[in-house]
């Protein structure tokens, strides 16, 4: 059976109540996509077919019988969701793309799951991605690289690899991933999807396999803004049990936007396709009355060399319990990253090196979240690209690994000050591969950074397009 | 040469709270079916995050503030890493450089002062039970007791004379208990010790806060008594090895029973790197003064108060004021009693006397009923006064030469008199009327 596969939660919804199609209908239409094209694509480790159709059901029958008041209490029922293989699914193989879990089914789900299913979501599977969220590309998988939809010679970003691809190709409607350094923005921003990096302490990460864990954050990825802020509404708020979540009413603002360019995201290295089509995004604020003002941020060019101090250093100590006793793999089934991470962050926390490394880059990160918070004392959000380049080819960055960690240049400031940015898609490379920007906000500033991207896809009459397989 | 042992000790306390320090599961784990109190949690497995015990971070608190520290008003986690097998994250959720209690101090018996260098929360690892299963030699992980709030105290190397360590560690188990904070009970692992010890010879000045230059750490000891004699058995080893002109290795050692001497387990060598970096889970904690001085308000009377209230007020002996205060639930028997005594004329002096030579309290389950006792005990059915009279008339009689003497002055034989009427009445003459009827007729008889 062939069908138009809905785009968007509302789509989905008004197919489902209109009778055009029921959820079942849906499993059947992402499943058959699922295995004819991720064969190529590989942007999933686990296809987890009953799951589906039992949600499916449940689905069909909620619907049926409560038409739609069905939707009031479950604002995601029937919408496809696949996680990034590192949320943690109850009975559902979970491995964080990594040959040391390769069999591991766990006894509990992350909060993020339970919170979607909930909602009325439905797993469709996990995702694949790097292994453990180690990487920019997608390519450090031990389950092998995913490719870019829009260009099966690319990389689709990372470390949500899967989790931007299967979007783009329409192996699903709402995806998860994890963002400690671009992981979420990255992969949105070259598969041509909006994904959001939320306030560290917005949306509990229980039950998320930690990567660096005073970075991690939880982000839902869509293809439009209204369906990513549908999932924040869904995701955020307290869990008993993570301590670092707070409670917080959320609030935009209805006029008079302030956004800040900081002249450190527009310097050197940029492409110029990308500082193009970020200026024609400015043009577009600006014809919508938004003020440009511009900032500095002078610290964050230490940004990146802070993150590879602290990440390694909390991968190190998060990978500690994958000790060979449980899980049924030793430490040598971790790949090359893992193994560097672990290594590197082995060294800055040994006695005789912490002041020098660790407490240092604490110090710095004190520093940068200062500017940070100066900066938004004069404007309402800051623009910049996601990313230096567009999305580069499968294997150019792969054996340099420095190289690969200057693609997160722009993203590392929001990690380190635990300030939200959402990543947005703005156009196409002349080759047709996807382009987009950031927009980062104070802390707690999600709503304003969802109306602020919804008013630019309005303008633009925006349509999520899905790439040509 | 003269040795003085410099003696610092380090002291665990499993808290008694519900839940485990950083999830919901049961704590309490003596004598419990293996690996049936646990949770993604205390297993470490992936992605589960530390969720803490408010109830055992206060329980830490009140500790510090009865050991007189000073209560770090921002305190926090820290993670301390070391692989074991019962250690299921590769890491302890410990305190490193900020714990929560720091700079105490705790006056002996004898007048002496001791330090309190730090008191720090953590969480327990689980336990290995080694096993030969189906003709295997095997190793078992049970992790009931894996996450369970654990208390740490480390003292200055205050102590020189193992019997004022020994006194410091008692008190401290009297002090848990009357906080209620846990059973410190050794048998079950509730309360563990360990001690570090080196000599200093007369070169070192410990007045000025001179110290040996080495220490050796001695673990695995599970009873006051075994602290006692493994310190003796490591002063004698130690003392030998310097007499000898050898240095002492820097090291930690076990104390085996059977053969009353410690035996080396880990030399400076293997010293491990536990690379502490703050618990990145868990927020920064931060207390106000309002929040410590509540805390403080809710703490009960002090042991040491107590005894010292018992001697002063009461006027107990030492002793008895010691033996009852070591319980604070014998103690507030007492106290009990005592108020209720003062209302059926029975002192203190006698509800002590009971309690501690006759074990009266054992068998009134509560004080109330104690009194009761104690009153029909010392209530005499006093003999008539014919009784009296008749008795007194008969001791006068039999004891001519008694009376003579009276006759020639000599009192004191009044006190010898009453003490034979007393005797003819088996003790049942009410003192006053016998004596003042002896007198009388005394009087009447030498006219």
């Amino acid at each position: 059976m062939t069908m138009d596969i809905p785009s968007t939660i509302n789509e989905t919804r008004y197919g489902l109540l209109s009778k055009k199609y029921k959820v079942v209908d849906l499993i059947n239409a992402y499943l058959a996509k699922i295995a004819r094209y991720d064969g190529e694509i590989n942007s999933f480790i686990t296809v987890c077919e009953e799951n589906a159709y039992k949600g499916a059901k449940k689905a069909d029958a909620l619907i049926s019988e409560l038409g739609e008041k069905a939707f009031q209490d479950y604002p995601l029922l029937g919408c496809v969701v696949a996680h990034k293989d590192v949320f943690i699914t109850e009975g559902i193989r979970t491995t964080a793309a990594s040959k040391v879990l390769d069999s591991y089914v766990p006894c509990y789900s992350a909060t993020a799951v339970k919170r979607l299913d909930d909602a009325g979501a439905i797993c469709i599977g996990k995702l694949n991605c790097d292994a453990w969220a180690h990487g920019s590309s997608g390519e450090n998988s031990q389950f092998g690289a995913t490719k870019n939809p829009w260009n099966l010679e690319y990389v689709p970003g990372g470390s949500s690899s899967g989790s931007g691809a299967a979007l783009a190709a329409d192996f699903c409607l709402l995806s998860t991933g994890t963002d400690t350094c671009g992981s979420v923005r990255l992969p949105s921003n070259y598969c041509g999807v909006v994904g959001l990096k939320p306030t560290y302490g917005a949306i509990s990460r229980y039950g998320v396999i930690a990567m660096a864990s005073s970075l991690d954050t939880v982000g839902p990825m869509a293809k439009t803004v209204e369906d990513v802020e549908m999932m924040f509404k869904v995701l955020s708020g307290p869990d008993a049990k993570d301590a670092t979540i707070a409670s917080v009413k959320y609030q935009s603002k209805s006029s008079s936007f302030k956004i800040g360019i900081p002249k450190e995201f527009f310097g050197e290295g940029l492409d110029d396709e990308v500082r193009n089509n970020l200026d024609s995004v400015i043009q577009i604020y600006k014809k919508l009355g938004v003020d440009f003002v511009d900032v500095s941020l002078p610290s964050t060019k230490y940004a990146i060399s802070v993150y590879y101090v602290i990440q390694p250093a909390e991968v190190s100590s998060n990978l500690a319990r994958y000790d060979g006793i449980r899980y049924g793999n030793s430490r040598d089934a971790f790949g090359d990253e893992a193994k560097r991470r672990i290594m590197l962050g082995t060294y800055v926390l040994s006695s005789g090196y912490y002041d020098a490394y660790y407490l240092k880059a604490m110090k710095v990160r004190t520093l940068i979240r200062k500017e940070v918070s100066v900066v938004f004392e004069k404007v309402d959000a800051v623009i910049a690209p996601v990313a230096p380049t567009p999305p580069f080819k499968i294997g150019a960055k792969a054996n340099d690994p420095l190289q690969m960690y200057l693609t997160d240049i722009y993203a590392a400031t929001a990690n380190l000050s635990g300030i939200p940015s959402i990543a947005i898609p703005s156009g196409f490379t002349k080759n047709g591969l996807p382009l987009g920007f950031q927009l980062m906000g104070p802390r707690f500033s999600e709503s304003l950074l969802f109306d602020l991207g919804k008013k630019y896809h309005k303008e633009i009459s925006y349509k999520p397009s899905v790439a040509k397989l | 040469m003269r040795y003085t042992p410099v003696i610092g000790l380090e002291v665990h306390i499993e808290l008694s709270t519900k839940s485990k320090m950083f999830c919901g599961c049961l704590a309490d784990h003596f004598a419990k079916k293996p690996n049936t109190q646990t949770c993604p949690i205390c297993l470490g497995l992936p992605g589960a995050l530390p969720f803490p015990n408010k109830l055992a971070i206060e329980d830490t608190i009140k500790l510090g503030l009865a050991f007189n520290c000073n209560i770090n008003r921002f305190s926090k986690f820290d993670r301390k890493h070391y692989f074991y097998p019962d250690l299921p994250k590769g890491y302890q959720i410990s305190q490193y450089d900020l714990p929560l209690c720091v700079n105490g101090q705790y006056v002996l018996s004898s007048g002496k002062k001791v330090g309190i260098s730090r008191i720090h929360l953590e969480e327990d690892t689980g336990k290995l039970i080694h096993q030969i299963v189906n003709g295997k030699r095997v190793s078992l992980i049970d992790f009931n007791r894996s996450g369970v709030a654990l208390v740490e105290m480390v003292t200055a190397p205050d102590f020189h004379d193992v019997s004022d360590a020994v006194e410091f560690l008692k008190e401290t188990q009297t002090i848990v208990r009357y906080l209620g904070v846990s059973g410190a009970d050794m048998e079950k692992g509730s309360m563990r010790l360990e001690a570090n010890l080196s000599l200093a010879d007369e070169s070192i000045d410990l007045s000025k806060g001179e110290l040996p230059n080495y220490k050796v750490e001695l673990k695995n000891i599970n009873s006051f008594r075994f602290l006692e004699k493994a310190v003796k058995a490591e002063i004698e080893r130690q003392s030998t090895l310097l007499e000898a002109g050898e240095a002492v290795l820097q090291e930690t050692r076990g104390y085996d029973e059977t053969k009353n001497t410690t035996f080396s387990q880990r030399s400076k060598e293997d010293a491990k790197d536990y690379r502490y970096f703050p618990e990145p889970d868990i927020p920064p904690l931060r207390f106000t003064d309002e929040e410590i001085e509540k805390i403080k308000s809710s703490l009960p009377e002090m042991p040491s108060d107590k005894r010292k209230r018992y001697v002063e007020v009461f006027g107990l002996p030492m002793n008895y004021a010691t033996i009852l205060a070591s319980d604070i639930t014998r103690a507030e028997y007492f106290e009990r009693a005592v108020f209720i005594g003062s209302k059926h004329n029975v002192g203190p002096k006698t509800v002590a006397d009971l309690m501690v030579n006759k074990y009266l309290d054992s068998e009134y389950d509560d004080p109330e009923s104690l009194v009761k006792k104690i009153v029909e005990l010392t209530k005499k059915e006093y003999a008539s006064a014919k009784e009296v009279q008749e008795a007194i008339e008969e001791v006068i009689r039999e004891q001519e030469k008694a009376v003579n003497d009276y006759r020639n002055g000599k009192g004191a034989v009044v006190g010898f008199l009453i003490g034979m009427t007393q005797k003819k009445l088996k003790g049942r003459g009410d003192p006053k009327m016998v004596m003042n009827r002896l007198i009388s007729y005394l009087n009447s008889v030498v006219k």
